[in-house]
């Protein structure tokens, strides 16, 4: 496809016909990102409407279909409002030096074995890179919104982010351990083999999932994780002055982070697009050029659908759990984490050399 | 002038500009935001030179995490700058000595006679699949073992050190919750629930 289009476009200069393809694919990207953002908001209410016994929006088109194009038009109209004494350039950096950085993970994430923007070789590197800088947009907007629980909230988010991300490195250094590559594509390939779920990182790598997936909630900062917003103690912790579009862009990339923290586990631990069904039906059924062999065979809707159950883990704690209290944030995070990635490193790495199992 | 060049001129200036305002800005806060903006250009560089582990690190380590407590540190510091600036001119006469003998030594050491365009020919571009953090790997537990260990132990020891100097126990505190403890509660711990019949409402 992406030949047809360069040769239609033949008639203009290369450099600019490779820019023509590279934003091309980036729209493709991201409208979809923005659009899975806006409904997954919707998603969060219905779902934690109907765990809490209630219905969730529903005024809104059918079964309130329509609540987040709503939401997004409110938000646009609202006044932006500047706190007195705020630092204003900051002000208005801040929501963008977070959404920056959550968009810019994304131009690494393949989802199929050609559907990459960017196919580099430290793919893993950049995704820890680009997340780890999130992070300044919330001790930004902390700092210039001149309000005590404005910063009080970036504080609890600064600590809290640089403590889980040591644990969720750790949980990375594991899977590119196991896969001895770090490039996500490889590591999608390290977990194929005859017999399917079996060959996933899932049962050898256990432990890293486990920490890794609540470390990425940890990062998001979503219950049970939520201190730095925290609305029983620091009101709305550090976009409590935010309004209009620069709050409702803390949010946008509040979500693109969850949908990346989900596909990024899908993929190093419940094997990307491989379909689960390999070794359990014949390979007759899951190759072919059928309906149903594409259906059941490897493809994007399996990362999908791996990337959703993990979105509904992400609504369904916080329907569910109360959250944590600060010190037991802190004692998870270096007592109980840290410990448990560094001890099952050193079993992963002896695996990996001892050649165990159908895995390596 | 090619595309590579105009991209690295943009790096360098951004970078340089960065550099020169994280020492004249008033503002601490907006200084550790340059030095992180000039983390960032510099790791963009080191792209060029085909180093992506080590940008990549870069970024990770020194943006990600260094400059995280760095901007937490001085955010929380009232710093008084007029305190900061009393006796400018009784220390400017030293404070120029010791300038001047650190530009001498930096440019002894990364002048145009260690690092100029003789001595330094222009590398040649890595084919396709060579990677560079494989590179690092084969060399860095190989032939710089014990050097890259010797920092590991030192690293350990200023853990250690950083630890041992801020740890303090308060011993006059009357509660002092222990977690493990309190995980493992149970509900017929502490709820007891009693069983009564409903009271008389007869008035």
């Amino acid at each position: 496809m992406i030949e047809t289009i360069e040769s239609a476009l033949s008639f203009l200069p290369l450099g600019l016909v490779a820019l023509i393809i590279i934003v091309g694919k980036i729209l493709v990207l991201v409208l979809p990102l923005m659009g899975a953002v806006a409904y997954l908001t919707l998603a969060e209410r219905k779902v934690i409407g109907y765990m809490q016994v209630r219905i969730g929006p529903n005024r809104v088109g059918p079964f309130g279909l329509l609540q987040p194009i709503a939401d997004a038009v409110k938000l646009m109209f609202k006044e932006t409002i500047f706190p007195a004494n705020a630092n204003k350039f900051l002000f208005i950096s801040a929501p963008v030096l977070t959404l920056a950085p959550s968009l810019a993970a994304w131009a690494v994430v393949p989802f199929d074995d050609v559907l990459v923007i960017s196919n580099i070789d430290a793919t893993l590197l950049y995704i820890l890179a680009m997340t780890s800088l999130g992070v300044y947009g919330i001790i930004i907007a902390g700092w210039a919104s001149n309000s005590k629980y404005a910063f009080l909230g970036a504080l609890r988010s600064a600590a809290q982010i640089v403590s889980y991300e040591i644990a969720m490195g750790f949980a990375l250094v594991g899977v590119l351990l196991a896969a001895s590559s770090l490039n996500l594509g490889e590591i999608v390939d390290a977990q194929r083999g005859d017999y399917g779920v079996v060959n996933w990182f899932l049962i050898p790598l256990f432990p890293l999932f486990m920490v890794y997936f609540i470390s990425g909630v940890a990062e998001t900062n979503r219950a049970p994780f939520d201190v730095a917003e925290g609305e029983s103690e620091i009101v709305g912790g550090f976009h409590v002055e935010y309004s209009s579009m620069t709050f409702s862009v803390f949010f946008l990339a509040e979500y693109a982070n969850m949908i990346l923290i989900a596909l990024l586990t899908s993929i190093m631990f419940l094997g990307g697009w491989l379909s689960p069904l390999n070794g359990i039906l014949p390979a007759s059924f899951l190759q072919g050029e059928g309906m149903l062999a594409m259906l059941l065979g490897d493809g994007i809707h399996w990362l999908l659908a791996k990337t959703s159950f993990f979105l509904f883990l992400f609504l369904w704690f916080r329907a569910t759990f109360p959250r944590y209290r600060y010190d037991q944030i802190m004692r998870l995070g270096w007592k109980v984490f840290i410990p448990i990635t560094i001890v099952w490193l050193l079993v992963v790495a002896a695996c990996v050399v001892g050649k165990v199992g159908p895995w390596w | 002038m090619s595309i590579e060049q105009i991209i690295f001129y943009v790096f360098a200036t951004i970078l340089v500009v960065c550099a020169t305002l994280v020492v004249t800005l008033r503002n601490p806060v907006f200084c550790a935001l340059a030095l992180v903006l000039a983390f960032f250009t510099s790791a963009g560089i080191w792209i060029f030179l085909e180093a992506e582990f080590l940008a990549l690190t870069l970024i990770l380590v020194y943006v990600g995490a260094v400059m995280v407590l760095f901007l937490f540190v001085v955010m929380m510091l009232d710093i008084n700058l007029t305190v900061l600036r009393e006796g400018f001119t009784r220390y400017l006469p030293l404070g120029l000595v010791v300038s001047i003998v650190l530009i001498a030594e930096l440019v002894m050491v990364v002048g145009p006679g260690q690092l100029g365009l003789e001595s330094m020919p222009v590398p040649i571009p890595h084919p396709e699949g060579y990677s560079n953090t494989k590179e690092i790997g084969s060399v860095l537990y190989t032939e710089f073992l014990y050097p890259f260990e010797i920092a590991a132990v030192i690293l350990v020891v200023a853990i250690v050190a950083a630890i041992s100097l801020t740890l303090r126990r308060r011993s006059n505190t009357k509660v002092f919750m222990k977690p493990e403890e309190q995980v493992v509660v149970r509900r017929k711990d502490r709820v007891r629930l009693v069983k009564m019949s409903s009271e008389s409402n007869n008035d």
